[in-house]
């Protein structure tokens, strides 16, 4: 089996998940920009973290042969000071160019709230004039369907946007559905509690073809699996889905999106874009 | 899957988790002290279990979701806690 890791903070992971995740037959990793748990006193912080994405980061997962992409970002969760956010924002153009990263992510909202939505439009603007991906994270729990809501909002009120260069991330079943009628990706995350299990996973790609959906472990510093993916294809298998349809879900999906990304390049031979 | 398969596949840890819920609501009963708006938010939830037009799952999300459409002033937490308080 081989699958993509479209979503983990592996900045926030041992080595041995690196190691477990290679032997699960992980074949890459991708890691958007994300919250430390605390809020950075500075932009120079998120400087230090952009290099540790860009270059430290990748160095560690090679150890095992895995490629390593990241995006880049400053996170809802630190949104609410647009002085903050515009300063660190400055700061993307110079990474853009590193070899592993694939665009602007995980960006969008949090709890909803006006200072949010300055800084996502500002990421959006950022996006459209560097011709990048889109990675968007969805707020948790009660917060989700709102802002699911007006992020689609923003993203199609930009008509430099193309939904199927945006992937929506954590969507769930009272989400997945405006997010695929309207053009976009969506990602499905697979992380107790508080986002998706494997089975309700099934559920959604049973009910919605499956074409531009992908899932992720999220795995961060928080209890999270860095292998809910293998453990969601195992539950696909228990479900009767045969082996090319967990490769489309689990390998090829993920590859089709990001090969949208000319860095987006795998070293083996089995990556051509199906 | 037939109905019958998806029985065997879930069937006990279905049955695992609405015990789960019942015990959970149990020791909230015997519990002292006033509860909060995610056990009103909880119960209005469950009752989304009923057989309806849209899926139940669908329904409870929905039910625990904020409801409102317009941005708020300033997030003054970053935290979540599963359930909308109300204005
Ligand atoms: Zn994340």
């Amino acid at each position: 089996m081989r699958y993509i890791e479209p979503h983990a903070h592996m900045v926030s992971r041992v080595t041995d998940d690196y190691r477990a995740m290679t032997l699960a037959g992980c074949a890459a990793v991708c890691e958007p920009a994300f919250w430390a748990g605390f809020d950075r006193s500075a932009a120079a912080g998120f400087y230090d973290y952009f290099r540790q994405l860009t270059d430290h980061e990748p160095q560690r997962a090679a150890k095992f042969g895995l490629p390593h992409f990241s995006w880049l970002c400053i996170n809802p969760k630190e949104s609410e000071d647009v002085g903050l956010a515009r300063e660190v924002i400055a700061l993307i153009p110079q990474f853009l160019d590193r070899p592993n990263v694939l665009g602007i992510g995980e960006i969008g909202l949090n709890k909803n709230s006006r200072n949010e939505l300055k800084v996502l439009e500002m990421h959006v603007d950022l996006a459209a004039r560097h011709h990048q991906l889109i990675l968007v994270h969805t707020p948790h729990l009660e917060d989700k369907l709102k802002g699911t809501r007006l992020i689609l909002d923003v993203l199609r009120a930009d008509a430099r946007i193309q939904p199927e260069r945006c992937l929506i991330d954590h969507v769930e079943e009272h989400t997945v559905k405006m997010v695929l009628d309207a053009g976009f990706w969506g990602g499905m995350t697979l992380y107790p509690e508080t986002k998706c299990t494997a089975a309700r996973a099934v559920d959604m790609i049973e009910q919605y073809s499956g074409e531009r959906l992908w899932m992720n472990s999220a795995c961060d510093w928080g209890v999270s699996v860095p292998l809910a993916i293998p453990l969601a294809a195992l539950e696909l298998r228990r479900r009767g889905h045969g082996a090319e349809a967990i490769d489309r879900l689990i390998y090829q999906n993920p590859v089709r999106f990001l090969s949208q990304c000319s860095k987006f390049k795998l070293p083996n031979e089995a990556v051509t874009p199906v | 899957m037939n109905r019958r398969e998806l029985l065997d596949l879930y069937y006990l840890e279905a049955r695992a988790k609405l015990i789960d819920v019942a015990a959970f609501l149990d020791r909230l009963d015997r519990a002292d002290g006033a509860p909060d708006f995610r056990l009103t938010a909880f119960t209005q939830a469950l009752t989304q279990l009923e057989p309806g037009r849209e899926p139940r799952v669908e329904r409870v999300l929905a039910s625990l979701s904020d409801p409102t459409t317009e941005p708020i002033a300033v997030a003054t937490t970053k935290a979540a806690c599963g359930a909308w308080p109300g204005k």
